[in-house]
């Protein structure tokens, strides 16, 4: 506490010290109170983003410099001869527009068969494409100095060797963590060792996929190799037909066939279709024995 | 193939030139989180700096378990905290039991990490437990006097650090010209051993005193602590050097041709190249040089 008050009173001298020049430097009388410039500081902090690098001037910025050419205020109306008011210079009603042009007289240079106001109309618009081709080069100027204005981007849109015009595929973050494995994966080591970055998971499946059965085995009724062909053999046959067969997807398959048999039969009053008709019931019979459960499947085909 | 971006709306493009480097630089904003643990004086430490920086901090309330300012792979989540809110300096405040309220006050340039400072938080009073007029409590965003004390602050190292981040994080906007009625701000720092400062937070009094100057009076007001320096760690010389680059650090070009006098000013010399008077064209064009006129 004894140690607070003198902080405390060392601070106010301080304070004092900076309050007395602070107060002698010339003021200005403001709406709050005096106002007063500071001088420039003495230590030296550290900034918080670089420097920010000069625009490069543009194409025809250089051009003008070297040609003495000077900008002139141009003023948003002019006035229009033709009608007499003052009209825009661009925009909904402005002075030249394509629009109003009544009559265009053939030079000796037109060919019979164009249009001229179309020609001009397409005069513009190449006008336009080349401006904005001009805009494109002095921004990618401008990037490579890295003096780009904050609120341009500029993004690539398609792959510059390949001729197709398709965009870029996005690539999800877990294919890209798939394909990453991958690429561990074949290296020498496995991808074990290999320097991770800071936020990169382990991979998901490691070791083999697959399983083999060894080569050389004791026999029995335990053994693998006679379990699995045991399997699929049985699967060939249906020996236990009853266990393989899934009664409620079979129902569920007659009555969703019967369904599109009546909403047919309902759409197609006029057809007769005999022969179908001759195939139905056999089916109809075998689904039958299928429905009844497994005591009849048994009978059939044992 | 490549394709301008602009944004579409003024104001997008009115956020993102704030968000651009500047010449002269404004105050840094600064940033406020925590880490997997902290206690209940480190809850009251952080938003206590918050509401003393106002108007230029975002302060995140969520834990964050991947953020180790002093391990190089801890940092990513910061930086992009940075970019996402512009801010850089930040303040992140964990408590385990080895480093017991513990704070890192860290800044970013270019929105990668500069310099950090790890102090840990003892004898930390908050601002309710002082009583004082409510008149004298200081407004919101009013520029600070800081002060230090004791020779610490020149002679050790860790203390200068601390001395410049603080400086940097009590400092506010930057302005150049200051209004002296809105002064009623204080920050004491006192250097009480070779790793300890004991920093408080007070409000200024002006009395009457028979010159222009007034008499300051300072009243023990916001939160005090004492900040013990555990780790810090400095920023590599070639980032110094390009970091405390100003604008007005450019080499001054020499200026050709241009002499000052004592009794005429400032001079500069005219040199016009010798006139050809008879090799000149002439304003009038001649009448064979006209374009000729359609028939």
């Amino acid at each position: 506490d004894e140690l607070v008050k003198e902080c405390l009173q060392e601070g106010t001298k301080l304070v004092q010290a900076v309050a007395d020049n602070l107060f002698n430097l010339p003021s200005t009388e403001d709406v709050d109170g005096p106002l007063v410039k500071l001088p420039p500081p003495t230590t030296k902090l550290p900034r918080e983003k670089h420097l920010p690098k000069p625009k490069p001037p543009t194409k025809w910025e250089e051009f003008a410099k070297k040609k003495g050419i000077k900008n002139r205020k141009k003023d948003k109306v002019v006035w229009d001869e033709q009608t007499g008011t003052w009209k825009r210079r661009f925009g909904y009603d402005r002075v030249n527009d394509d629009k109003d042009i009544p009559i265009i007289e053939a030079k000796m240079t037109d060919e019979p068969g164009e249009d001229p106001f179309a020609k001009r109309q397409d005069d513009k618009k190449k006008r336009v494409e080349k401006q904005e081709k001009n805009r494109l080069q002095n921004l990618k100027q401008a990037a490579k100095l890295g003096a780009l204005p904050s609120h341009v981007q500029l993004a690539a849109t398609a792959l510059p060797i390949t001729g197709t015009q398709a965009p870029p595929k996005k690539v999800t973050k877990d294919e890209l963590g798939n394909v990453a494995g991958m690429a561990a994966t074949s290296t020498a080591s496995g991808g074990k060792f290999d320097r991770k970055l800071p936020e990169e998971k382990p991979a998901k499946k490691q070791g083999k996929h697959r399983k083999f059965l060894p080569v050389v085995e004791g026999s029995g009724i335990g053994s693998r190799e006679k379990e699995q062909t045991e399997n699929v053999l049985n699967k060939l046959i249906s020996k236990h037909s009853h266990e393989i067969l899934n009664v409620d997807k079979a129902v569920t398959m007659y009555n969703v066939k019967k369904e599109k048999k009546g909403r047919n039969r309902k759409n197609q009053e006029g057809r007769s279709s005999s022969t179908s008709n001759k195939l139905k019931p056999k089916k109809q019979l075998h689904k039958k024995g299928a429905k009844k459960g497994p005591g009849s499947s048994k009978k059939g085909k044992a | 193939m490549m394709k301008i971006k602009t944004p579409m709306k003024g104001r997008v493009k009115r956020e993102l030139d704030k968000r651009a480097p500047k010449l002269v630089e404004t105050g840094k904003k600064t940033l406020i989180l925590q880490g997997t643990k902290t206690s209940g004086t480190l809850n009251c430490v952080l938003s206590e700096i918050y509401h003393l920086k106002k108007g230029g901090a975002v302060r995140y309330t969520r834990k964050n378990d991947n953020i180790r300012p002093f391990e190089s792979g801890g940092e990513t989540s910061l930086e992009f905290f940075s970019l996402k809110t512009d801010c850089s300096i930040f303040v992140y405040g964990s408590h385990s039991k080895k480093r017991p309220n513990n704070l890192v006050i860290g800044r970013m340039y270019d929105h990668h990490v500069y310099d950090l400072i790890g102090v840990g938080v003892e004898n930390f009073k908050s601002i309710e437990s002082f009583s004082y007029d409510k008149k004298i409590a200081p407004r919101v965003g009013s520029k600070p006097f800081i002060a230090f004390i004791g020779e610490g602050f020149e002679n050790v190292d860790e203390l200068k650090h601390l001395k410049e981040v603080l400086l940097d994080l009590l400092r506010g906007e930057v302005v150049e010209n200051i209004n002296l009625a809105g002064l009623d701000r204080a920050y004491i720092c006192t250097a009480i051993s070779s790793n300890k400062v004991y920093l408080t937070h007070c409000a200024l009094r002006l009395k009457k005193s028979g010159t222009v100057v007034p008499r300051m009076e300072l009243v023990e007001v916001g939160p005090s602590m004492d900040l013990v320096v555990r780790r810090h760690r400095l920023p590599n010389e070639g980032l110094r050097k390009e970091a405390m680059k100003t604008a007005k650090d450019q080499p001054k070009k020499k200026v050709k041709n241009v002499s000052s006098d004592a009794i005429q000013g400032t001079i500069g010399k005219i040199y016009i190249p010798d006139q050809k008077v008879g090799e000149m064209a002439l304003p009038n064009k001649a009448k064979g040089v006209k374009r000729e006129r359609r028939e």
